[in-house]
């Protein structure tokens, strides 16, 4: 039976590929070459990649979904499945959908192993060609990568010249990379055309979707929002999956900051002997004016917390980065999880509350990290920027990222020198404007300015205190300043449908999975209005929509339903009335569980 | 960390330094330590040399951590701004602060409880940056605000009240210093208080991190007979090695010194530190034999102090990062951003 009649109906433009390979081999690069050349075809493509805490020798996997339209969270369904480890073929095979393509190394046939009724199986012999064709022992480990691609190429009907463009620009300075490349693709794309029914019908057709979108992790998106926002200091401890945020501010500072004629840098990055020293860093920084970050992860974000509850009493600026990686403790430090919700939101001991931003793209990744400077600055008050591996490492597609040249930092209430010598007095911590936001002001100022920064009992002067009543006056006052803080935050997205009485809330990372799964439910006459929260303290709207609606579906990437909780805590909707969808095995959350989720609650009466 | 009010008396007859101002516009609150803390002494030599200095108090920002020495910055210079940070993390407080304003004297007084123990890590990071600012720790061997436990620069076969005896090897700053290559290493006792003044005023002008460790007798827990940190024993045993003077830029050397027995050590903004060797053997600028003379010296039970290494030469953490000569926090901002052509093409990179 050839591969045709075996497949599904012509799936042009929505199937997805996974890539089952071993680390360390040069996968990623090759796997990334195939995801760019799909994008450059027009075609919209979401790519997850699914990798050890390893360096080399282990399982990993690339998924890549084309999807024309614009679904980029993962489906749950895999349709052609290239199979590179021996190791996991059993697993990979597994996993495929129905009528899915299992491509592998025939090389080493493994007729017992790889056998399954309802799929077609391709062999490619890529380690012989490689071997045949190439001499240098690392060359012949590459180029099968490569050669995949090349067969992907044929099977896919992806243009050449958008791959051949690709390995040019990667391979520019390499000249005899350039051809190593050029050579396996070919080696590959002709096997596939000689011995299969090239196209699938499955494959991949030029379209105009992709006008005005680029590929961008988070993390990238995030450092390019320090870096306009005006973030100076920069302090870190390296933690995966946070690391290549500071990577990229170092490169765009490089870039941007350096002066040419001087070589002087407008910028400090310090790599910190650890997480304790790296938000400390940031404190001091942003006690003398300077806007300051530190990008870290679950792990990093505990070892901080004593500072972090330091701010919020002493009311310090700090902005930082948690990219959620799987918990509890070291966990799985590469697999995606949003289980940082409540540990952020509640940092520190103490009657401690944060600020936490919520992206769900590239774009807002760059939004908020402007967005959380100036909270941070006008709120005087530690704000996390809640992250994970899936939005931060990951290449989405979005729109492009724009600047707005009118755009002015707020640096919230600070008095200059002037403004001190002319004012009566100046107490750092009283409540002047009845916001309960207080006045302060850098060190080097002048005399009238100076007080001391405490994280013991102080006063509303600012003085020492171990007084009960002054004391109380104070944390009361920060009260204030939340309620403020509630009003300043970002509005939650909120799509409404007329007439649905059951809502979907969730938040960052599962926006894709959660938007898509709505319309295929609404499609089968189930339908829920969705809101996306994308800030805590929730705003007057969060509360509003929850009371619109009877029933309520939390969404979110952990096993105790941190988001709900948060809503049961911080709102008076009634917890019975919220049931919670958890996605937490480390993997990005997919559109089908969500609806089977809902589903199976519609089937027990219980959503109705 | 105080309830009480200094008053500000200010006699007609005190003397005014360049700035015009007293030595009362140097001080702070009311001490709340013991009578008698060795603390309060070195207080009073940090409001001494800033005075000396004509260093305008607002353009100080004072830093400690937790425990009875990090509550001193309280007791002076009630005019520049404060930082009393988490126990042991104040050098991470420094390092942020100099990132962001390095045209501030920073100082930190920290004690051997928030700097060997806790903040060890922070310590010896700071010290590997380089890190402007003049860094004290106040040295008792004990924990005071916790009621006297040795603390990790007890010496061994030390005794503490209780009359349980140390039997773990103590952590010298000094030592430490000067393996890891800092810039100036210097020690002290608050009972000396013609030394010690000379040294917070050359500490606080080197470029880099300068670091004095004061023997800073606790009355209270640790200053009975056989405790090697009390008063008499630290009298006893004290060595100065090195005698400094520090002498203001463009003001005459007029002390009388013979040739050959004074090193003037030129500091980054003109003005010299004149060193008076008191042991002959003694070389300031030679790390491996500092280290072997107050190594040897430890082991008869002596304490060797003054100023012990100095390197004016090594860069400090902004030097290596290569920052401008004005602040960072004020660049201003249209510095910061590139703006929106830049963004603009930056677009292609990620298609």
């Amino acid at each position: 039976m050839s591969a045709k009649s075996r497949m599904k109906a012509s799936r042009i433009n929505d199937f997805v590929i996974r890539l089952a390979n071993v680390n360390g081999t040069g996968s990623a690069s090759a796997n990334g070459l195939l995801m760019k050349t799909i994008f450059r075809m027009g075609v919209p493509v979401m790519g997850k990649n699914f990798f050890p805490s390893n360096i080399q020798g282990l399982p990993t996997w690339y998924e890549i979904r084309v999807t024309k339209d614009k679904h980029l969270a993962r489906s749950g369904e895999i349709d052609i499945m290239v199979a590179m480890n021996a190791e996991t073929y059993q697993q990979d095979l597994k996993s495929l959908s129905p009528g899915g393509v299992f491509l592998y190394d025939s090389t080493w046939p493994r007729h017992s192993v790889v056998n399954r009724q309802d799929v077609t199986i391709l062999g490619v012999p890529l380690a012989k060609m490689c071997n045949e064709h190439f001499s240098n022992a690392r060359a012949r480990i590459l180029m099968k990568n490569m050669a995949y691609v090349g067969a992907l190429a044929s099977l896919l009907e992806l243009d050449r010249e958008v791959i051949e463009d690709a390995v040019n620009r990667t391979f520019a300075t390499k000249q005899a990379l350039l051809q190593a490349n050029m050579d396996a693709i070919e080696l590959g794309a002709n096997y596939a055309s000689e011995h299969f029914d090239c196209p699938l019908p499955t494959r991949v057709e030029p379209m105009d979707g992709t006008a005005g979108k680029i590929m961008i992790d988070g993390n990238t998106a995030s450092a390019l929002g320090c870096l306009f926002a005006g973030a100076t200091v920069g302090a870190w401890y390296p933690i995966t999956p946070s690391t290549s945020l500071m990577d990229a501010f170092k490169a765009f500072c490089e870039r941007y900051r350096i002066d040419r004629e001087t070589g002087t840098r407008n910028y400090c990055i310090v790599q910190a002997e650890d997480e304790l020293a790296a938000i400390g860093i940031v404190l001091g920084a942003t006690w003398n004016g300077a806007r300051a970050f530190t990008p870290t992860s679950g792990p990093g974000l505990s070892l901080m917390s004593e500072f972090v509850g330091y701010a919020y009493f002493a009311e310090l600026p700090a902005v930082l980065f948690d990219v959620q990686r799987v918990g509890p403790s070291t966990g799985m430090p590469t697999r995606t999880q949003q289980a940082d919700i409540l540990s952020a939101a509640y940092a520190s001991h103490g009657d401690t509350r944060h600020v936490l931003l919520f992206p769900a793209n590239p774009n807002e990744c760059f939004e908020l990290s402007v967005a959380a400077f100036d909270l941070a600055d006008r709120l005087q008050t530690p704000v996390i920027v809640m992250l994970d591996l899936d939005i931060g490492m990951n290449d989405w597609m979005c729109d492009d990222l724009e600047w707005d040249d009118r755009y002015r930092p707020d640096r919230g209430k600070v008095l200059s020198a002037g403004e001190l010598e002319s004012a009566e007095s100046f107490y750092r911590y009283l409540d002047v404007d009845g916001d309960g936001i207080p006045y302060r002001t850098y060190p080097g100022v002048g005399r009238k300015g100076a007080y001391f920064v405490r994280g013991s009992g102080h006063n509303k002067y600012g003085g020492y205190t171990e007084d009960a009543d002054e004391y109380q006056e104070v944390v009361d006052r920060l009260v204030r300043k939340w309620e403020t803080a509630a009003t300043l935050v970002p509005e939650p997205i909120v799509q409404r449908r007329k007439s649905a009485e059951w809502g979907i809330v969730s938040v960052g990372s599962c926006d894709y999975a959660v938007a898509e799964a709505v319309e295929v439910l609404a499609r089968k006459g189930i339908h829920l209005s969705y809101m996306r929260i994308k800030a805590f303290p929730f705003s007057e709207a969060v509360t509003g929509f929850l009371h619109q609606h009877k029933r309520i579906f939390v969404v979110e990437q952990n096993r105790d339903a941190q988001l709900k909780s948060l809503l049961t805590l911080e709102t008076d909707y009634p917890k019975e009335r919220m049931e919670s969808i958890l996605h937490y095995s480390g993997l990005p959350i997919d559109r089908r569980c969500v609806v089977e989720a809902i589903e199976a609650s519609v089937a027990r009466g219980e959503a109705a | 960390m105080t309830f009480i009010a200094k008053p500000k008396i200010v006699h007609k007859g005190l003397s005014r330094n360049a700035l015009g101002l007293t030595i009362r516009d140097y001080e702070g609150g009311m001490s709340t330590l013991c009578a008698g803390c060795g603390h309060d002494s070195v207080t009073s030599a940090i409001v001494q040399a800033f005075f000396e200095l004509d260093i305008a108090p607002h353009e100080v920002a004072k830093l400690s951590g937790i425990g009875c020495s990090s509550k001193t910055p309280a007791y002076f210079l009630d005019a520049s701004h404060g930082f009393n940070a988490v126990h042991g993390r104040m050098p991470s407080i420094a390092t942020g602060a100099s990132a962001a304003n390095r045209k501030l004297y920073l100082i930190g007084v920290s004690g051997d409880g928030d700097s060997l123990s806790i903040g060890l890590g922070q310590f010896s990071h700071a010290l590997r940056r380089n890190l402007d600012m003049l860094y004290i720790i106040e040295n008792n061997g004990v924990y005071g605000l916790t009621k006297g436990q040795f603390s990790a620069s007890a010496d061994v076969g030390t005794k503490a009240k209780k009359g349980e005896v140390n039997e773990q090897q103590p952590i010298d700053p000094v030592q430490m210093a000067m393996a890891q290559g800092g810039t100036f290493v210097a020690r002290g006792f608050s009972g000396d208080k013609d030394q010690l003044v000379p040294l917070i005023k050359a500490g606080i002008k080197h470029k880099g991190f300068g670091l004095i460790d004061v023997l800073s007798p606790c009355v209270t827990f640790n200053d009975h007979e056989d405790s090697t940190k009390s008063y008499a024993y630290t009298r006893r045993f004290f060595h100065p090695a090195v005698h400094a003077d520090f002498v203001p830029p463009a003001e005459e050397i007029k002390a009388a010194y013979d040739d050959g027995e004074v090193m003037p050590v030129e500091m980054h903004d003109g003005s010299k530190i004149l060193l008076r060797k008191v042991s002959e053997q003694y070389s300031v600028h030679n790390r491996g034999h500092a280290l072997d003379f107050i190594r040897a010296h430890h082991r008869r039970g002596e304490i060797i102090t003054g100023l012990l290494y100095i390197d004016e030469a090594e860069p400090d953490m902004h030097g290596i990062s290569r920052t401008p000569d004005e602040p960072l926090s004020q660049v201003p901002f249209g510095e910061l951003c590139p703006g929106s052509d830049a963004m603009k093409g930056l677009q292609e990179r990620f298609r």
